[in-house]
């Protein structure tokens, strides 16, 4: 039956259209959907790092199931992701970008598979490097893209920038290093008091891991039995300065103290995924919080005022570049498997540049917010008020 | 509780029963703090809500309030309408950054997309005795923010009309009570003693009219007192922000003098803020006299008995400084 469908799907290849679609050849009257080409391998199983182990006997599986399906997606969204910071960084070097710009290339994995670990009604929080997570979350790269250069069409209407993005079920976006923690714990109090089967995932950076407010939410967290999967995104860097610099002790996975705690290779999104699936099911099972710290990098600076190589060699980045680059792993493991092929994901490439590009577009010809809306979103479910303006005479409507 | 009219109540009273009705009337309510549950509140504002409510309800927290004042805020965001106490607002100051970046920030930020209905309540301003790191006003402070409801209630009425009101309002509010009051008796209506009992937020009210406009969000005791002339006009602001301008300007245009009382600082306070806007308004060409401010003394307050109460606005400088205006 293979070799038939093999044989009949060579014939129709060779007879249609480049992109493949919907081929219906006249004489044999069969439809050969775009992608599943019989002699691809519909799904294989990899072996994963092991996570260190803080308070848990045991840690994720070591091996990872991934289909076609969901390597070409995760594929498709890092390739999404990677490209959309590039282009904010070429925006920001034309200027049209202003303000902080935190870019998250190199993190690619960590958003992508923590997503690929929860549910859609699942909610996460996260701090200001959160271009990622906008879009893992719902957001489109459009109004991602159109609220960095301040338009209308941005998610927060222009009103929020590069640190405020929101979308159902995610919270920013978040300028306090480290007040996201305890809001996150706050999101997951309300799952729990609401009987629903949903988590929180809250994350901070290692710069934020020695913030006080957030051993105040361990504590919290743990005496409640909160939904909440705590994630250290370690990359290394808390803005110039490094972990060793900063942190008495940089077991970021042990610092929750009486939470259990994971370390896991943040660059291997299946390793990211499998591991956050293993924490989802602890909260979900009420056994209360549980802290992951993923071991990442980014390529960029800290922000875009950062060349990012005057406490780091360019050396360290080119090595990560080229050994551990999350895009690179999936792509590798991929082709080796025969789960697809070069020109299919060349085809995501074109995609993913055009839609990039259309974005980019739209969010450097949509207009700005119109003046008449900058008191506007002051209060929710409100009367409308006078709002003062900046001298006596001048007199602003808000509305909700 | 007797059905005739005259009903008498303190504001700790009150304040409870406005908790217990809002917590019966929405599911969605709940009160978290320091001793808010099994110790009955430390002022026993809460007292016997643990009790009817549970511990899903009313929740203990550790001494932590950037912690759970940033628990409290996210809770709100994901759907709940908590009740944040703080046991004095001097301790709120460790979770400033909550109240404001997380909390009063949030909707405008997003564009709309994401309201935070949270009520951050508990005792403001000077006690007795507890001398300076536990007797500062943050009116001032917290009503510079926009974003933010920020109220003052007096007696009974507006302690309870008011905490409803902010607990049902789906933004962040900062509600200053005051524990000097909190054993104080009121009468309350028949109309304040009903559960669906409200009063508007944003709206100041004239206790007193009279010829000559006072403004107060404390002392309204002192200013109504039988020892100030009956002939004064007194205003109780009851909402610091928005502020009511508009009740000011029309007692101003009335009664051509103001005096605002306080009991925080003098500079940049609630009294400087009236008085910029009274100039800036109709009013201005009404007045006959400067507008003037009796405010606490600038200093850090101080512990004796004897300095603490020169430190504070007493009802001699009140009448000393309306004479001063009228020019008697």
């Amino acid at each position: 039956m293979r070799k038939m469908l093999t044989i009949i799907s060579n014939v129709l290849r060779a007879s249609t259209k480049k992109n493949g679609a919907q081929a219906v050849s006249e004489g044999a009257r069969v439809v050969v959907s775009s992608r599943s080409y019989a002699d691809f391998t519909p799904q294989a199983s990899f072996d994963i790092k092991g996570c260190d182990l803080h308070r848990l006997e045991e840690g994720p599986a070591q091996q990872a199931v991934l289909t076609r399906e969901e390597g070409l997606q995760y594929y498709r969204t890092l390739q999404m992701m990677r490209r959309m910071e590039l282009k904010a960084d070429q925006l920001y070097k034309q200027k049209i970008i202003r303000g902080f710009c935190h870019l998250y290339d190199g993190q690619e994995a960590c958003a992508v598979g923590i997503e690929a670990g929860i549910n859609p009604t699942d909610h996460l929080i996260t701090a200001y490097r959160a271009h990622g997570y906008t879009l893992t979350r719902g957001g489109t790269v459009r109004e991602i893209m159109a609220e960095l250069t301040g338009r209308r069409g941005g998610i927060a209407k222009g009103k929020g920038g590069s640190m405020h993005m929101y979308t159902k079920n995610f919270y920013g976006g978040n300028g306090i290093v480290g007040a996201q923690v305890p809001l996150g714990a706050g999101v997951a109090l309300a799952c729990k008091y609401q009987g629903r089967n949903e988590l929180c995932v809250t994350l901070y950076g290692d710069g934020a891991a020695n913030q006080g407010q957030i051993f105040e939410t361990y504590n919290m967290a743990s005496l409640w039995k909160l939904p909440c999967i705590f994630i250290c995104e370690n990359n290394k860097y808390g803005m110039g300065t490094s972990v060793e610099r900063a942190a008495a002790s940089t077991d970021y996975y042990k610092r929750g103290d009486f939470i259990p705690g994971l370390r896991v290779d943040g660059m291997d999104v299946l390793c990211v995924r499998e591991a956050t699936k293993f924490a989802a099911d602890h909260c979900r099972a009420g056994k209360g919080p549980i802290l992951m710290e993923l071991q990442t990098y980014r390529y960029h600076g800290h922000s875009m005022s950062d060349p990012g190589v005057s406490y780091r060699t360019r050396e360290e980045i080119q090595e990560v570049r080229s050994k551990s680059d999350p895009i690179s792993m999936l792509k590798e493991r991929m082709l080796s498997n025969n789960m697809t092929n070069v020109e299919e994901l060349k085809e995501i490439d074109v995609e993913v540049r055009k839609e990039i590009e259309d974005a980019a577009q739209f969010a450097t010809t949509d207009p700005e917010p119109p003046l008449e809306e900058l008191c506007n979103h002051l209060f929710s479910n409100d009367q409308p008020l006078e709002v003062r303006g900046t001298h006596p005479w001048t007199k602003l409507k808000s509305v909700s | 509780k007797t059905s005739a009219a005259s009903l008498q109540m303190t504001v700790r009273d009150a304040l409870n029963q406005a908790m217990d009705e809002e917590l019966e009337r929405d599911e969605l309510v709940f009160l978290l703090g320091e001793e808010v549950a099994q110790y009955d509140g430390a002022y026993k504002v809460s007292r016997g809500l643990w009790k009817k409510y549970g511990d899903k309800r009313i929740v203990d927290t550790p001494i932590t309030e950037m912690g759970f004042a940033g628990i409290a805020v996210g809770a709100a965001m994901a759907g709940l309408r908590p009740i944040c106490e703080f046991m004095t607002f001097n301790f709120s100051m460790q979770a400033i950054d909550q109240v404001i970046n997380s909390a009063a920030k949030t909707y405008y930020m997003s564009a709309g997309l994401q309201p935070v209905p949270v009520v951050f309540r508990g005792p403001n301003g000077a006690s007795a005795g507890v001398a300076a790191q536990h007797s500062q006003c943050f009116a001032a402070w917290y009503g510079h923010c926009p974003g933010l409801k920020v109220i003052s209630p007096w007696n009974s009425e507006d302690a309870k009309g008011l905490l409803k009101s902010a607990i049902r309002d789906d933004n962040p509010v900062v509600f200053l009570e005051n524990e000097l009051m909190y054993g104080v008796p009121f009468e309350m209506s028949e109309e304040a003693q009903s559960k669906d009992f409200t009063i508007p937020i944003g709206k100041a009210k004239v206790e007193r009219p009279g010829l000559c406009c006072q403004i107060s969000h404390l002392h309204i005791q002192l200013l109504l007192s039988s020892l100030l002339p009956s002939q004064f006009q007194v205003i109780n602001l009851r909402t610091i922000r928005p502020m009511d301008v508009e009740t000011i300007e029309t007692s101003v245009m009335k009664t051509n003098h103001l005096v605002t009382v306080e009991g925080g600082w003098p500079q940049f306070g609630v009294g400087a803020e009236i008085c910029a806007m009274i100039m800036e308004g109709p009013a201005f060409n009404y007045l006959d006299a400067p507008a003037v401010r009796v405010t606490g003394v600038d200093i850090p307050m101080p512990y004796a008995k004897i300095l603490e109460d020169n430190s504070v606005p007493q009802i001699k400088d009140i009448i000393f400084s309306v004479k001063k205006t009228l020019n008697v």
